[in-house]
């Protein structure tokens, strides 16, 4: 028994890889309908993912936009007001505090609004002082905003809080719970694909029930016959998977044009970005993986009920 | 060899094919089994070749208990018996040599040691230049003995072959059975089930006959081969 080894073991396993790449590329169309329907379930989220991080990327220059204004009582002291503008400093998730004093709000108000001469018919500043405070981008979500304004609202000086930019706050909210979506699509999705490669390996074996019964006969393993469908349903996934890079790269360069002229016209450089390279790994490993899975659990459910019978 | 004793095989269904079988085959021993169809042969041939498991009684095969066999070691078990099937079982979408390789891949033998051993099994069984062939671009002989080749391929010690000669005219049935006189001389412990009476009458063999799931008649195994095993 010369032949045993690492080596015959290995050409084993190249051979039934071989023989199961001939096996898809015998039947072209049916293998392509196959990953076709897996690359669609797989581009999916893909594109979504990507389409979610571009307008993330788009976006991004307004988080700057996001900030609260605590308009202060009439009567409080430039010293007080400076201590409370402290205490906001130290307090997490604050990024920057700003004082805007009576006067200076009245001085900033003058020059704006072109009202000068009537300002000056005043005989007191109808103007509060504010502090102004910007969240750091952690603290940017709803709930570190929210968190902030009732910090700020809970001081008996404060009169009362104004969120700004709150529509960008409310904008990412959104985009955070697409992204939850989109995971739970993936999910769902990649269930799918377990199915076609688990249900296209089942027919696959259902096929080739004739040459199962003889290789267990002669002494084949359970492993030894189930290895040629654990590669073929690891190349579906392969294949969708590069499949599915290939449509979300499509889809992308497609929109490019439309993209640069719809930014330009905001006067924006955006550019739109396709996947790029860790995107094309990651569609390839959990197609790979997938298809995998949906093979092994077509070949240990159906397998083991073929076994030789004597004629 | 092969040893049973009081051997009991009842189907799922009901149906009860042997009731209680003592029979003994010693090692480089050739026999036959004979018997109406439904008589068992069938059924005798799957417990050896351990498709099918003993209901009751003992069943011992190159002195593996078969009743006890777990079954990840049936694999290791079955190749070490080659089979043979009256409709030959090939596989009619690879060639010839793939057909007879098989036994011999599934046990991770080297290629160039593959290439050797088909050849001299088909060289054996008078087929040697009839590698790329498909089986059915052969005559019915021709892809019984293909099916022969494959048997004996792994050099098996045991051979059990079901009604082999069941589908071939007379001469070709008596070329089948030289070719198993030649293994059999060779050492292999052979069983073949057949109801050509005329057949075995011509070979002069030991049969074992079967009839309603028993051995029937003077045909029983002798006291000298229940010694062994």
């Amino acid at each position: 028994m010369s032949g045993f080894g690492a080596s015959a073991w290995s050409s084993r396993h190249a051979h039934a890889l071989l023989s199961s790449m001939g096996r898809l590329a015998r039947h072209p169309l049916a293998t392509l309908l196959t990953v076709l329907v897996m690359a669609l379930a797989l581009a999916l989220p893909l594109g979504l993912d990507g389409l979610v991080s571009n307008v993330r990327t788009a976006t991004g220059d307004f988080s700057g936009a996001i900030g609260l204004s605590a308009y202060l009582h009439l009567d409080v002291q430039e010293e007080r007001i400076q201590q409370l503008a402290r205490s906001a400093r130290e307090h997490a998730g604050v990024g920057r505090v700003e004082v805007i004093s009576a006067a200076a709000a009245l001085e900033q108000f003058r020059k704006d609004s072109g009202f000068g001469a009537a300002l000056d018919a005043l005989t007191s500043n109808p103007l509060p002082p504010v502090i102004s405070v910007t969240p750091t981008a952690e603290a940017s979500s709803p709930a570190g905003v929210e968190t902030l304004r009732r910090y700020l609202a809970a001081w008996p000086e404060v009169e009362s809080v104004q969120v700004d930019g709150d529509w960008v706050v409310r904008f990412n909210a959104i985009l955070d719970e697409l992204r939850d979506v989109l995971l739970l699509a993936a999910v769902l999705l990649g269930a799918g694909v377990v199915a076609v490669v688990g249900n296209t390996i089942r027919l696959e074996i259902d096929n080739r029930r004739a040459e199962i019964e003889v290789t267990k006969l002669v002494g084949g393993t359970n492993a030894f016959v189930r290895r040629p469908f654990l590669y073929a349903g690891t190349l579906y996934g392969l294949l969708a998977g590069m499949m599915a890079w290939l449509i979300v790269l499509g889809a992308t360069l497609s929109l490019q044009p439309a993209t640069t002229r719809l930014a330009l016209a905001y006067g924006s450089h955006f550019v739109l970005n396709g996947p790029d390279v860790r995107e094309a790994e990651l569609a390839l490993a959990v197609g790979t993986v997938l298809g995998w899975i949906g093979a092994w659990l077509a070949a240990a459910r159906h397998l083991a009920r073929i076994e030789p019978e004597s004629a | 060899m092969i040893s049973f004793e009081r051997v009991a095989k009842r189907y799922p269904n009901g149906r009860e094919a042997l009731s209680a079988v003592t029979l003994h085959v010693a090692p480089g021993e050739m026999v036959f089994l004979t018997g109406r169809s439904g008589a068992g042969k069938s059924t005798v041939l799957k417990l050896i070749a351990l498709l099918e498991r003993p209901t009751r009684g003992q069943l011992i095969v190159n002195g593996e208990n078969t009743a006890k066999l777990p079954a990840r070691r049936i694999p290791a078990f079955r190749r070490r018996i080659g089979v043979v099937f009256q409709d030959h079982r090939l596989l009619t979408d690879r060639p010839v040599f793939d057909n007879v390789a098989l036994p011999l891949i599934v046990a991770d033998i080297s290629m160039r040691e593959i290439d050797k051993r088909v050849r001299a099994a088909l060289d054996q069984v008078g087929l040697l230049g009839k590698e790329r062939m498909l089986p059915l671009e052969l005559s019915v002989g021709e892809q019984q003995r293909v099916g022969i080749a494959r048997a004996v391929v792994s050099r098996p010690p045991i051979l059990i072959a079901d009604e082999p000669t069941g589908n071939l005219d007379h001469q070709l049935a008596s070329e089948v059975m030289n070719l198993f006189r030649r293994l059999n001389e060779v050492g292999v412990t052979i069983v073949v089930a057949t109801h050509d009476l005329l057949l075995v009458r011509e070979s002069g063999l030991r049969e074992i006959a079967l009839a309603d799931g028993v051995v029937s008649g003077a045909e029983a195994p002798l006291p000298s081969m229940q010694a062994e095993r």
